[in-house]
């Protein structure tokens, strides 16, 4: 009876508790399959926005440079012409570049934007092999554009 | 300029297994190195190296909501002999490199690194006289995160980006396979012929 006591009453009381915990909601995220909701200020991925037109909304003042910390944005403005318009001002980014393995995603180039162009979103999956593989050009940062 | 990232497809589904006549290598050793690849993609221990603020991040990736444990990243271990992958969370101060080195040099072959986050992997917004701007410069650095620091789930992206470098691993003799650990004049030939990963 000893051992009933001892043993066998605090073991089965124990898997008690297993079995009561069994029936409580999962909360493991099973990632690859089923991503979680991100916060609505989450910030990740940058992107380069355009108008409704097509026309890109960055201008080429390089604010957005000017306002990293990390000092990891590299802004090449050029002049547009009436051949060539690539955004509604005077002048458009020839050359917009992001190094993101040096990118804190603070979001300050976003709040120094005049325009709106640069806004970073929640696509966190960015990790890479290479170091050169994280500069991101102006053609990957660049919204596609608006097909309907 | 550089061609645009392809979304890579990470699920084990569309990874090769056992028997898959579209890997190269020596055919003595194909299966048994799709075995062992597998083996080890699925059996990641990381050693205990948190520096700053990732680590933070780092442990919450492995608790429960986000159980990087599912991936076979079971436990941290908290001596190098038993680890497989060093997670570099943080910035590397120039202080630390040394240390740092020294911890890679005491896990067994065979061995990988991520780099977690912006400091650890660049500098960050830290490029100053005091830190390594880039782990890469004190170890050969397998997968880099950016963030700052890389959510839990960023950071087990990165985890699985191993898993995929590991099977695509391919062993050309029975000694690329690493099955027992060679010696340091051994792991020089390799490096230096290219065939190790």
């Amino acid at each position: 009876m000893a051992i009933l006591d001892k043993v066998v009453k605090p073991l089965l009381s124990g898997m008690g508790i297993t079995q009561r915990r069994l029936s409580h909601k999962k909360e493991t995220i099973m990632y690859p399959e089923e991503k979680r909701e991100q916060f609505p200020r989450t910030r990740w991925r940058h992107v380069l926005t355009r108008y409704e037109s097509g026309l890109e909304r960055c201008i080429g003042c390089s604010l957005c440079a000017g306002a990293c910390p990390a000092k990891c944005i590299y802004v090449g403005a050029a002049e547009n012409t009436d051949e060539a318009r690539f955004s509604p001002g005077e002048r458009y980014a020839a050359r917009y570049e992001i190094n993101m393995i040096r990118c804190i995603f603070c979001g300050y180039c976003q709040e120094a934007c005049p325009t709106g162009a640069i806004v970073l979103r929640k696509d966190f999956e960015l990790a890479n092999y290479h170091r050169e593989d994280f500069i991101y050009t102006k053609e990957m940062l660049l919204e596609p554009m608006h097909r309907d | 300029m550089p061609k645009r990232v392809e979304t890579v497809v990470l699920h084990d589904s569309s990874t090769p297994v056992i028997g898959d006549a579209q890997r190269g290598g020596s055919v003595v050793v194909t299966s048994l190195e799709t075995l062992v690849n597998q083996a080890r993609a699925h059996s990641l221990w990381p050693v205990t190296f948190g520096l700053a603020c990732c680590a933070i991040e780092m442990m919450g990736a492995a608790g429960p909501r986000f159980d990087f444990a599912r991936f076979g990243s079971e436990a941290f271990r908290a001596t190098p002999r038993q680890a497989d992958v060093m997670i570099i969370a943080g910035r590397l101060s120039k202080k630390m490199a040394p240390v740092l080195r020294q911890i890679y040099d005491q896990m067994p072959e065979p061995k990988w690194v991520i780099s977690m986050g912006a400091c650890a992997s660049s500098g960050g917004v830290y490029n100053n006289y005091a830190i390594v701007q880039g782990a890469d410069q004190v170890v050969p650095v397998d997968v880099y995160v950016p963030g700052c620091p890389p959510s839990p789930d960023a950071l087990i992206y990165g985890i699985m980006k191993l898993q995929e470098k590991i099977k695509r691993g391919r062993a050309k003799t029975m000694t690329d396979l690493r099955l027992v650990e060679l010696n340091s004049r051994d792991i020089v030939d390799i490096e230096t012929t290219g065939v190790a990963g």
